[in-house]
Parts: C-alpha cells; structure tokens; sequence
C-alpha cells in the first residue's frame, strides 16, 4: 500500500466527515429556526436575546480545536510526502512547453512515458525549461511545480502494475491542457530489461507526444490516446541539449 | 430652478445643481450619485465576465475543440477572471453600496473627500478602458491568467503589458476609496455613534478599507515590476536574468490573499444588516462580529502563503503558512454561528433579501469548509491547482460575494431608487439561482479530487460526465440571473412607489426618504442606542427641534469642513 495516498485519504475523509457534521448542523439549525419563528408561529420576538459568552466561547474554542486536529493530519502526511527515502531511485523530471522529458539515472531518457518498477521508491528532481510547470500524479497524490532556476523535489512508492496519469497542473501557456504523459508501473523485472537496453531508447518509446513547435491547428488530432503517436527522434536529443543548457545558464 | 432647488427639498435623484442631465452625474461630487455611477459600470462589467465564463462552460461541454481554440480558451478565462476580481468582485459591494450608504448609515452628509471620491470613480473608468482596450491592440488579450505568474507573462507575446496596466489603475481606485472610507469612519459619525454603536455593515467596510490601503501598494508595484520586466529585462523575476519566479508569487499573493477579504468582508456586513431587519430583533453578538471582521483582515494578511504550497518554498514555511490559514477559520466560524443565532426566537418575515441571505449561509458555508481542505498541507499538495481550487473560490467568491451583491441590490433597492420590485418572481430568481450555482459548481469538486487540473482547455475522458453537468448548471444559472435583473429593471420602471422604510429595518437609511434628499439629513441625528434595537427608538432625527444641542462638539464642525 502506498502510505502517502492514504495518509492524503484519510484526511480527507477526516476534514470532510467533520464539515458535513458541522454544515449539516448549521443549515438544519438554519431552516428550523426560520419555520420555528416565523412571523407567524412567533409574532413577538424576543427582544432580551443579544448574545451569550458561553456559547461565543463554546464556538471558538471547539472549532479551535477541529482545525487544529484537521491541520496536524495535513501535517501527518505532508511529513511523509517531504521523507524522501535515502535509497530512492531518481528520475530528473524536465518540463518544457509542452511535455515531460525524463532521464533516468543511466543518463537513459525518455519523453511522455515514465516507466518505473513496482514496489520501489522513486524520488524525482523537478525543473523547467522555460516557465512553470507543476508533476501532477493524481493516482498517487503528489504534486509539485517546475520552477525554471531551481530544482524541487518529490518521490512516491510504486504500487500495482498499471498506466496512471500524468498532467501539467500549472498554467503553461498554449497547450497546457495537452502535457499530458503516463507513468507506467511494470514489474521490476520487465523494468530492468528495458532500463538496460541502452541504445534502444528511442526505439522502446511507447508513448510519446509531438513535441517543442507544435501548432494549434495539430493538436485537433492530438487526442489523449497519444501512444499511436511517436515523436521525432531528433527532438528528444535537442531537448536534452537544450535544457542542460539553459539549466546551466540560469544557475 | 434659476438658482438651482434647494438640497434637501428633492431627492438626490431630482436634484438639479450647477450642472444639468448627464454632467450633473459625471461632476457630482455626491456620494450617492458616485455610488450609482459605479454601479451601472460594475453591472456591464459583470455581464462581461459572466458571458466569457457562459463561453467557457460550453467549451467544455465536449472534450477538444466546441467551440474556440485553446490559444482564445486561455485568454477567454484570463479575462473572465480579470474583469471578475478586479472590475467587479473587489469593488462591487464597497464602491456601489458602501459608497451609497456608509454615510447615511452613520448619520453624515457625504464621505470626508467628495472630489476624492469622484476622482476615484475616473481612475475606474481609466483602468476599465484600459481592460477593454487590450482586447482590441496588439497581439490580442493576455493569456496568463489573472494571476499573471513570471516567467510566463513575462514571455507571452499577448498583450499582458496593457491588462497589468489597468490592474494598477484600478489599484490606486481601490487605495483612495479606502482611504475616504476610513477617514470618513473616523471623523464623520454623529454625535453619539461610538464605535460599538455603528451598524456592522460600516464595520465591514472599515476593516476593507484597511485592507484595502495598506495590501493594494504592493500589487502596484508587483505589476509595476511585470511592466519594467517585459520592457527592460530588469532581472527581478526572470530566472534567466537571476531573477525568482518564486519572489513575484510571493509579491503577488501578499496582496491578492487580503483581496479576498477586501471581496467578502463587505458582503458579510450586508448579511449581518439583513438578518436583524428581517428577524425583526438585535443582531446575536454584535461585538463578536465586529471584533471578528477585524480578526479576519488582521490574520487574512498572514496566510498567503497558503497559495503557494507546491511551488518548491520551504517545508516551514509551508507548514506555518498552514497553520495560520486554519486560524482564519475562527472568525469566519464565529460569524456564521451568530448569524444562524440571530434567527433563534426571532420572528422571521421572509422576503427576497433574506432568501439569499439563507442560500449564502449554506453555500458560503460549503465554500468555507472546503478551504480546510486546501489549508491541510497532504490534501491541498493533491488538490491545488485542480478543479477543487476553483470550485472552492467559486463557492466563497460569487456563492458568498455574488450572492450578497444580489441580496444587497434587493434589500437597498427601494431606497436606492425609491421603487419596488415584485416580490414574488424575486423568490422564484433566488430559487434557481442557489439550484444553477450548485449544478454548475459542485461537480467541480469531485473532478478536482479526481484529479482534473484547472485552466485546462481539453480534459481526459474520465471528467465528461461532471462537465455536461456543470455546463447545464451554467444554464440553469444564468437564466436566474436573467430573470432576477429583468425583475429589478421591470421595477425600476414601473414598480410601485416605496414606502421609507418597507422591511422595518432599525438603522439610519431607513429613517431618511426613498430615495434620499442631497444632503441625506436635515439636521444631523443624535444617536442614543444600538443600530439593531426594534423596540425602543435610538436616533433622534431632528435634535435642534426638540431642543438637543449638538453644536460646538468637534463631529458636527468636522462634517461642516467636509462640505
């Protein structure tokens, strides 16, 4: 199981199981005392009625409390999102507008397509090539943005075998809607013998999008099934060059 | 009328001064007329905003291209959030209502700087044509969203120079409308208006103003920075120069964190107005809610981090930031309770104004309660930037602000204008309004926990069902909307003459005409109680007649300077 999908869970479930007591209480509160005392079953209000100290102090210091307990569970699991284990696997993630570009340890890379084994931690190196981009894992929770200038961190631990979602979650201009990619969890075997094979980076590439000077008239076509589609070749290795370059520079 | 009317004979409606038809609006220096001229430029700029957000729904009712390309969807939402924030949501309820009322509330003629205050109404026209102008020069409308982040609206080749421009504009509107209303506050109450005898609306407004005077500078130069950035490279935000695309969030959240506040705060004092008139009692805990609204300006400064959670800031600051966003929760729970306490033992007439007062409560409350989600760190680093954040700011921006700015139209609409709109079909707009807000808005949260991330222009084909959904809800919304302006309108044409004070409502704009005279007050009143006591009177309207002197104390030569 992986622990940081279900430390973000549950507290979710905590916040939301308190807010729907809390607005359920108010809105049926709400709607009995307006048929309760209405003009017509309470024609004399009561005009003593200003205030109590009592409840003003009951109404600070539960809710107090609630938030309090509702920010320590959000403090819970962003603690184990930032752990990051010593012995993770690290990706470099590279957004550029508008797609992800991968490098692997072995300087091995790959577009669009992160292939990562089951059942290991994976810790990822977030930077952008020209504007904010934000490495959005829905599947497992975890999100952090590509800021040009520096390098951010985030990891997860794979779980079941399987392709999930990857999305661009910080507005990046034109195409925005369209950097997508998939992480695709395979079992650690069947990952090793695609991590070793070197030379075949471009071949092995499954998935990938058109890349750099897309048009907007292309991308009618550019349907979420991307696997159908291969990149240009030479663009992954201008890339590369590209973002080491402009990385350097800003440094 | 050789000699112009006397002021105080004829409504501010009638009255002819210097200047004649159109010019004696353009040079009014009355604060009343101020606040209608606003008005009219706020609702076309509402129109405006909701239109493009109408497009934008039905853009998204199929995934790829409906009906516009990504490159016009991202300048569609760009300006849809622009015209919102700063045309519309900031200075709606403040600059319209605050500007008609503040001072009759507090038993003044005018604000304390008249000129200022018209001058203030030109800067808001400058700053709107601007926006407008930048639809039509150059490489067309900005596309970086409202929230115009470095490095890319420093790289777009779109027009962000010009809608930056009229961002700072309206700025400097902002900061001299708040100003006037503090100074106004302080100096120009009637004698007897302490601070705990002033009605809450006045005390949201205050702590607005506030706000408004001491957060607004520092979006001017932020966007000032943007300009400067764009032509000269200065290198403050630009990574490539040395920059930190970092800093210019900070800059920017710094302001537009106590914006929210600058949007919300108001519409809270309207429904803290509406409550007591239509429970026909005092207000529960009027010194909690007072109190309270300055807590929330107070603590709203201290929380922008919030916005900033995944964008690689330190761990500390990320869990102070978190820390202090749940404490603004506090006041905003202490209001709500005391509201809902108000209605308890009171004897409830209801009427349109206090429909949408019950639907703000709950929806409010929803829109309050889903931003604990997006205060705890775990949940907010899976939801920010998602749908969730968008169905959150919906629900406390146009579910909280939106929904009052109704409720405020309706509630002050027979002393405003000095007719009435027909009650019935009133309810019925209310009725679909809630319905179309929550279709359209709710779905938003389940996409945004699914995963869908916002200020996308085609989506995975997971989401297609909650769009339809939410793009029928636009209907069903905007048909409301339609409905409850044509209602108004249809009323201030041909509705029925209104009576000065039609809901039984306790504070001093009801104790003056419909509409007001020029000079709002014959005399200035004496106050001796609460501004929400229903059984006993607290004012008296014409001290001079029955012998009171009020002359000599410092509140009364003040308002004699102002004028």
């Amino acid at each position: 199981m992986n622990p940081i999908v279900e430390l973000v869970d549950n507290s979710f479930i905590f916040i939301i199981a308190i807010s729907v007591v809390l607005l359920v209480g108010v809105t049926a509160a709400m709607i009995y005392f307006v048929f309760r005392y209405s003009e017509k079953n309470n024609p004399k209000p009561d005009q003593s009625i200003t205030g109590s100290t009592t409840l003003e102090i009951l109404w600070t210091v539960i809710p107090l409390i609630l938030v309090l307990a509702m920010f320590f569970y959000g403090y819970e699991g962003f603690r184990e999102m930032r752990n990051i284990p010593p012995n993770a696997m690290l990706v470099k993630v590279t957004g550029k507008m508008w797609f992800w570009n991968f490098e692997y340890e072995n300087k091995k890379t790959s577009d669009t397509l992160l292939i990562l084994p089951q059942g290991k931690d994976v810790r990822f190196e977030l930077m952008s090539a020209d504007v904010n981009h934000s490495f959005y894992v829905p599947a497992y929770r975890v999100k952090e943005d590509c800021v040009p200038g520096r390098v951010n961190h985030m990891w997860f631990h794979t779980t079941n075998v399987g392709v999930y979602d990857i999305e661009c979650a910080e507005y990046c201009g034109m195409n925005h809607s369209y950097m997508l990619g998939k992480v695709k969890i395979v079992p650690e075997k069947e990952f090793l013998e695609w991590y070793n094979k070197i030379d075949s980076v471009k071949k092995t590439d499954s998935l990938s999008v058109p890349t750099g000077n897309v048009k907007t008239d292309s991308l009618k076509t550019l349907q979420v099934k991307t696997d159908t589609i291969k990149a240009p070749v030479k663009k992954t290795d201008s890339i590369k060059v590209n973002t080491k370059d402009t990385l350097k520079s800003k440094k | 009328m050789a000699n112009g009317t006397l002021a105080n004979e004829v409504s501010y409606l009638e009255y002819q001064g210097k200047h004649k038809g159109i010019m004696g609006w353009l040079l009014s220096v009355d604060h009343k007329r101020i606040g209608l001229m606003y008005l009219m430029a706020i609702l076309i700029f509402f129109f405006v905003a909701m239109t493009l957000g109408v497009l934008m729904r039905l853009e998204m009712l199929t995934p790829g291209e409906t009906i516009m390309k990504p490159s016009t969807y991202n300048s569609v939402f760009t300006l849809h959030g622009v015209i919102m924030v700063f045309l519309f949501i900031i200075p709606a309820i403040p600059a319209v209502f605050g500007n008609f009322m503040l001072p009759i509330q507090i038993g003044a003629k005018d604000v304390a700087f008249p000129r200022l205050n018209l001058f203030s109404w030109y800067l808001y026209m400058v700053g709107a044509v601007l926006a407008v102008f930048s639809l039509f020069v150059g490489e067309g409308p900005a596309d970086t969203g409202w929230t115009f982040y470095v490095p890319y609206s420093i790289r777009s080749a779109q027009n962000v120079t010009l809608t930056t421009m009229a961002a700072f504009v309206l700025g400097f509107s902002s900061i001299l409308t708040g100003l006037n209303f503090v100074v106004t506050i302080h100096r120009l109450r009637a004698p007897g208006m302490t601070w705990f005898r002033m009605p809450l609306f006045v005390w949201g407004l205050y702590a607005t103003s506030w706000i408004q005077v001491l957060a607004t500078p520092v979006i001017g130069i932020t966007l000032a920075l943007i300009m400067l950035e764009r032509f000269m490279g200065i290198g403050v935000f630009d990574p490539a120069l040395g920059g930190d695309p970092i800093l210019y969030q900070h800059l920017f959240w710094i302001y537009s964190h106590p914006a929210v506040y600058i949007m919300i705060l108001p519409a809270m004092g309207v429904v803290s107005e509406i409550l007591p008139t239509f429970s026909r009692k005092d207000i529960f805990g009027y010194k909690q809610i007072a109190i309270s609204s300055l807590g929330i300006a107070l603590i709203g400064y201290l929380v922008w981090g919030h916005h900033m959670f995944v964008s690689g800031m330190s761990d500390t600051s990320r869990i102070v930031f978190s820390l202090l966003t749940f404490l603004v929760a506090i006041p905003t729970g202490v209001k709500i309770f005391n509201w809902v306490a108000t209605l308890y033992k009171a004897s409830i007439k209801f009427s349109a104004p206090l429909y949408y007062v019950l639907g703000f409560i709950f929806i409010f409350s929803i829109g309050g309660l889903t931003g604990l989600v997006l205060g705890a760190l775990a949940t907010d680093i899976h939801v920010t930037d998602t749908y969730f954040v968008v169905a959150h700011f919906h629900y406390v921006m146009f579910g909280g602000m939106g929904i009052m700015f109704f409720a405020t139209m309706h509630y002050w609409f027979p002393k405003v204008f000095g007719k009435m709109y027909n009650e019935k079909i009133a309810v019925i707009a209310c009725t679909i309004i809630i319905i179309g807000f929550n279709v359209l808005y709710f779905p938003f949260f389940i996409m945004g926990y699914m995963g869908m991330p916002r200020r996308y222009y085609d989506y995975l084909p997971q989401f297609e069902g909650w769009h339809i959904l939410s793009t029928v809800g636009s209907w069903i919304l905007v048909s409301g909307i339609v409905f409850m302006f044509g209602n108004l309108f249809y009323g201030l044409l041909k509705g029925p003459k209104a009576a000065v004070n039609p809901w039984g409502g306790t504070t001093l704009e009801w104790k003056v005409p419909s509409p007001p005279p020029l000079e709002n007050f014959d005399e200035i009143p004496v106050v001796t109680g609460g501004p929400y006591v229903h059984d006993k009177p607290t004012y008296i309207m014409h001290p001079g007649k029955e012998g009171i002197n009020t002359n000599g104390g410092p509140k009364t030569i003040n308002q004699e300077a102002a004028l």
